[in-house]
């Protein structure tokens, strides 16, 4: 639906009533990641603690989802179980045109529940029901009892979160249609801290198209373009995937906790091993016709005589990273199976490979013993790690409780800072060198797709400092418009700001068409001064020793350079929060 | 006359464009219900998709259904829907042994026309328009089994 304001339904939890708000601020942030923003600072205490009912756990979709191909994202944005500060984790699944078709451009979670309970939403819909009987149930079996419980197969979309959320866990993910995941920095902890087991968005409104032939029109071109492009191949085909072998060869495959970049038993985990031997299908977000989501098996055989069960368990780059090379695992059916324990228990795959990375060098080291690990943690032994993970998901004593909370947290009590893998969160799979580290450090997800620090590092062998940051400056606040529409970021290459200009132009959004640049540069200073607001502090990011160990293709890290790197970037991100309060309505 | 069929579904992916598709160009609305060719999940993601759009019965149930002669049945096999003719009584959408045709909040039927519309935005071509020259829904399921 076109609008110049936001729909926004605020439910409180603790009473189950919901709210129908009205919103202004389209021209100034558009949606997604500056309608999250703009919510968070209208709902939350800035300064109250991540677990106080009150603060706001934010889903918000833009102003072209659904409306054009790859506009199939939603942004959560909520304070982080992980580091108690404002937070923005980006999901597909369903979840987007779901939340379109329930005539939504956001939805706000207030509260606490009272008891276990799922939401429901749809455009005539608002439910909050007990479901104390899913509690400690896993991904996988709360799923076919919610989609059993509730209408709409197809066209709805269930997020849930595993015992790893029910405990409140740092590192847990919300699960959203089986496939995807609001990953990152804990958002199911968020979650679990509302009593929440999960929501169902049921997408169940229509809406009339503009007048004309115009908008059919693009939608054609843009739709030619995405599937004509060399995309549907990279991330189709094999996939994400194949940056494996592709980083393994430049040295930016991160082995056994990084210390070691490249190593030849990569063959066992690559993107072509997955598709060839473990590849059963792909799928798709819902409005996405690329279909890089990945599905592969894990059989287990549980009784003599060949019987099996399998699962059909998502691959792409960064689990295999998480649980692969980082755990020193070369076999992709034991990742697979690494990746299904993970799933199950409602954790960020990433977060726990990187975790239970360090705390095998810990124990190897003997910062730790085997009376915190419990286990004999040891790089490439899968099924040992798939235990460690469950330790971890429901914290089993101290030391994987600390854990959960995060890597340098754990750190902070035993020892072992040095070797912690954690750039502001846990390692994304790419070590490709110091604008890598540094935009991930300081990005304001953590995310690799912060900016595109790695592929920066792979274009510029020179070490201008001022050169790097402006450029993961400018790449930023073009990042931030998109995941305003809510673009997938695999269609950057083709969504330029002339298209984006033309599709916002042709659904009704021209003022939005018109200032793109200031409008993205507003979002990134309201995505930052948000941050900032809640404690964030970049000058005092330290970045783990580790980093600077690293060789990679270009040689051996630059300490010096990626300190400077780290200090300038820091600097930019805190005069950019000094300045005029960014643009948002009524002042 | 050719039917929209949908020989190769085990390749669906899920993205609905197919849905998607004859909302925006027929029935000019951005929606994934008010169209003739609807994707569901089979139990979940894990367990693939099925496609409800119509199988152009002949005769047709919900044309021997429909109490004001709205639908009148297609050559060729499918209906032909006057919609000035209805009255939102629902009979049709009763009458559809496979769930093809979607009611919305009015009462107002969404059925699958066979004009081929979402073929081209399908990207791994599970639908094909196909003259399989009448007959009934079995033979025809089999004449499409047998062509793909």
């Amino acid at each position: 639906m076109i609008r110049d304001y936001f729909r926004v339904l605020i439910v409180d939890l603790a009473t189950g009533k919901g709210k129908v708000s009205t919103v202004p601020g389209r021209d100034e942030v558009a949606g997604g990641s500056g309608l999250g923003a703009l919510l968070f600072t209208k709902f939350a205490k800035a300064d109250g603690p991540w677990d106080d009912p009150e603060q706001p756990l934010i889903f918000a979709i833009g102003p072209l989802t659904g409306y054009f191909p790859l506009m199939s994202k939603t942004v959560a944005a909520f304070k982080s179980p992980y580091h108690d500060q404002y937070a923005e984790s980006h999901a597909g699944g369903r979840s987007a045109l779901a939340l379109r078709f329930a005539d939504l451009d956001a939805l706000v979670l207030t509260g606490q529940a009272p008891r276990p309970s799922a939401l429901v939403v749809g455009s005539r819909h608002l439910e909050l029901k007990d479901v104390h009987y899913l509690r400690g149930l896993d991904v996988q079996e709360s799923g076919k009892l919610l989609r059993r419980m509730f209408k709409g197969s197809g066209h709805r979309s269930i997020l849930r979160i595993g015992p790893a959320g029910e405990q409140k866990c740092a590192m847990a993910g919300i699960n959203v249609d089986t496939y995807r995941h609001f990953g990152r920095l804990g958002g199911g902890g968020a979650l679990g801290a509302k009593n929440l087991k999960a929501i169902a968005i049921i997408g169940d409104g229509s809406f009339p198209l503009m007048e004309g032939k115009d908008y059919p029109k693009l939608f054609e071109a843009v739709y030619k373009k995405l599937t004509a492009t060399d995309m549907m191949q990279k991330y189709h085909n094999l996939g994400t995937p194949v940056n494996v072998a592709v980083l393994n060869e430049l040295k930016a495959m991160p082995w056994r906790n990084l210390q070691a970049t490249t190593d030849p038993n990569v063959s066992g985990i690559t993107g072509e091993r997955f598709a060839e031997t473990a590849l059963l299908r792909n799928a798709a977000c819902a409005g996405c016709p690329v279909g890089c989501i990945h599905i592969g098996f894990s059989r287990e055989k549980f009784q003599a005589d060949y019987r099996y069960f399998y699962r059909q368990v998502s691959y792409d780059h960064e689990p295999i990273f998480a649980t692969g090379s980082m755990l020193g695992v070369t076999d992709c059916f034991a990742v697979l199976d690494i990746i299904d324990v993970v799933e199950q228990l409602g954790l960020d795959v990433m977060s726990t490979g990187v975790a239970l990375a360090w705390a095998t060098e810990a124990l190897e080291k003997g910062v730790v013993t085997e009376k915190e690990t419990l286990l004999p943690l040891k790089f490439g032994q899968n099924r040992v790690y798939e235990e460690a993970v469950r330790h971890l998901a429901f914290g089993v004593n101290d030391f994987y409780r600390l854990l959960g909370q995060g890597t340098l947290k754990a750190a902070a009590h035993y020892g072992g800072a040095d070797f912690a893998c954690v750039l502001g969160q846990e390692m994304a799979g790419y070590a490709t060198g110091e604008v890598y580290f540094a935009s991930q450090a300081l990005g304001l997800r953590h995310s690799h797709l912060d900016s595109a620090g790695y592929s920066y590092d792979q274009k510029h062998k020179d070490k201008e400092v001022g050169k790097a940051v402006d450029f993961l400056m400018a790449d930023e606040a073009s990042r931030a418009f998109l995941t305003s529409m809510v673009a997938c970021l695999f269609a950057r290459g083709v969504y330029n700001e002339e298209l984006l200009a033309e599709c916002l132009k042709v659904v009704g959004y021209g003022a939005l068409a018109d200032t793109i640049d200031a409008v993205s540069r507003n979002i990134q200073k309201l995505r930052w001064q948000t941050r900032l607001a809640t404690g964030f502090n970049p000058a005092s990011v330290s970045i783990p020793k580790r980093f600077t160990e690293v060789t990679t293709w270009k040689g051996k890290v630059d300490g010096e350079f990626l300190a400077e790197l780290k200090n300038a970037y820091a600097r930019r991100l805190l005069e950019l929060g000094a300045e005029a309060p960014a643009k948002v309505p009524n002042g | 006359m050719k039917i929209l069929t949908t020989p190769r579904l085990e390749r669906c992916i899920g993205c609905h464009s197919c849905s998607l598709a004859c909302a925006r160009l027929v029935h000019h609305s951005l929606s994934w219900d008010m169209a003739g060719i609807r994707i569901a999940s089979t139990g979940g993601l894990s367990t693939g998709f099925e496609a409800r759009t119509c199988l152009a019965c002949d005769p047709a149930p919900c044309a021997a259904a429909c109490p004001t002669g709205a639908y009148s049945q297609r050559r060729g096999g499918g209906v032909i829907v006057g919609r000035k003719l209805c009255i939102r009584c629902g009979e049709d959408a009763k009458a559809c042994p496979v769930d093809a045709i979607f009611l919305d909040i009015t009462g107002e039927p969404f059925v699958c026309l066979h004009c081929g519309e979402c073929v081209p935005y399908c990207p791994h071509d599970c639908l094909e328009m196909k003259d399989l020259g009448g007959g009934t829904p079995a033979e025809k399921a089999e004449a499409a089994e047998v062509a793909a």
